[in-house]
């Protein structure tokens, strides 16, 4: 129950987080993207921004023994750089370029513009189904 | 706000927000993560989090691809891509960059240029929007 009530409160707050800062507008993700043309670099503050606060939080992190509502720390490894990674990157990136939208943006945007935002997140889905279907 | 909510996540249940593997395991198609009903609340959290911030302050001003079709291709190539590189923006950008994963770092300088390279392609063949 704690642990979703956490949960709940950290997706809240990421999804008015991706609102308030313009993610959530395809035309404008685009522009960030856009380097040849009119390129629009302002939404590289918004990930520079979340990324000092969260750089904040791995100082305290590593103060701490466990979280606050969990017996463990559940983290990645952060070294192995690999061909799954690096295609992986690619792909998303090619997938990100073509919509204007990434999984976090795309499913905050579901009741907001639930069309448009309904087709990203059904086909993103489809793409990790297909994913499960061929890992090897 | 996002930095403040994936801190929340590391802090109080000691885990990466990110939102390609949250999605996955919330439906079922990941076997990693936190518990699924955590995965499933805080999606449900983004969506109605949007939906509130839009509540106080009215429309969200955002303009969609001109066809369906780059939404389709889009999100296909996306869910792939994100699944085989275990992260997307939220997961290796803004968690894995602030812990200076070099992991992180490789994945999030590779899917801006893949990126950056794709609107510039698609720019050259007219289907700019």
């Amino acid at each position: 129950m704690r642990q979703a009530i956490i949960a709940l409160l950290s997706g809240a707050l990421f999804g008015g987080g991706l609102a308030l800062s313009g993610m959530m507008d395809p035309s404008r993700v685009r522009g960030f993207l856009d380097i040849a043309g009119h390129w629009d670099p302002t939404l590289a503050f918004v990930m520079g921004g979340a990324t000092l606060v969260m750089a904040a939080a791995w100082l305290v992190q590593r103060r701490m023994e466990r979280p606050i509502a969990d017996t463990g720390f559940s983290l990645p490894g952060t070294d192995l750089i690999d061909r799954r990674l690096t295609l992986g990157a690619v792909l998303f990136g090619v997938g990100w370029g073509l919509a204007g939208l990434c999984p976090g943006p795309g499913i905050a945007s579901l009741a907001v513009n639930p069309v448009p935002a309904g087709v990203f997140v059904i086909s993103m889905v489809a793409g990790m189904a297909i994913f499960k279907a061929v890992e090897k | 706000m996002i930095g403040i909510a994936a801190a929340i996540m590391l802090l109080g249940l000691g885990r990466i927000a990110g939102v390609s593997g949250l999605a996955a395991r919330s439906i079922g198609l990941s076997d990693a993560g936190p518990p699924r009903i955590v995965a499933m609340v805080f999606i449900a959290g983004l969506i109605l989090g949007a939906l509130a911030f839009q509540g106080v302050t009215g429309p969200i001003e955002s303009t969609y691809p001109p066809s369906m079709g780059w939404l389709i291709a889009g999100g296909l190539i996306t869910g792939f891509g994100t699944r085989l590189g275990s992260g997307c923006t939220s997961g290796h950008g803004v968690c894995g960059m602030s812990r200076l994963s070099r992991r992180s770092i490789v994945a999030v300088v590779t899917f801006i240029g893949s990126g950056m390279v794709t609107v510039a392609i698609v720019n050259l063949a007219g289907g700019g929007w």
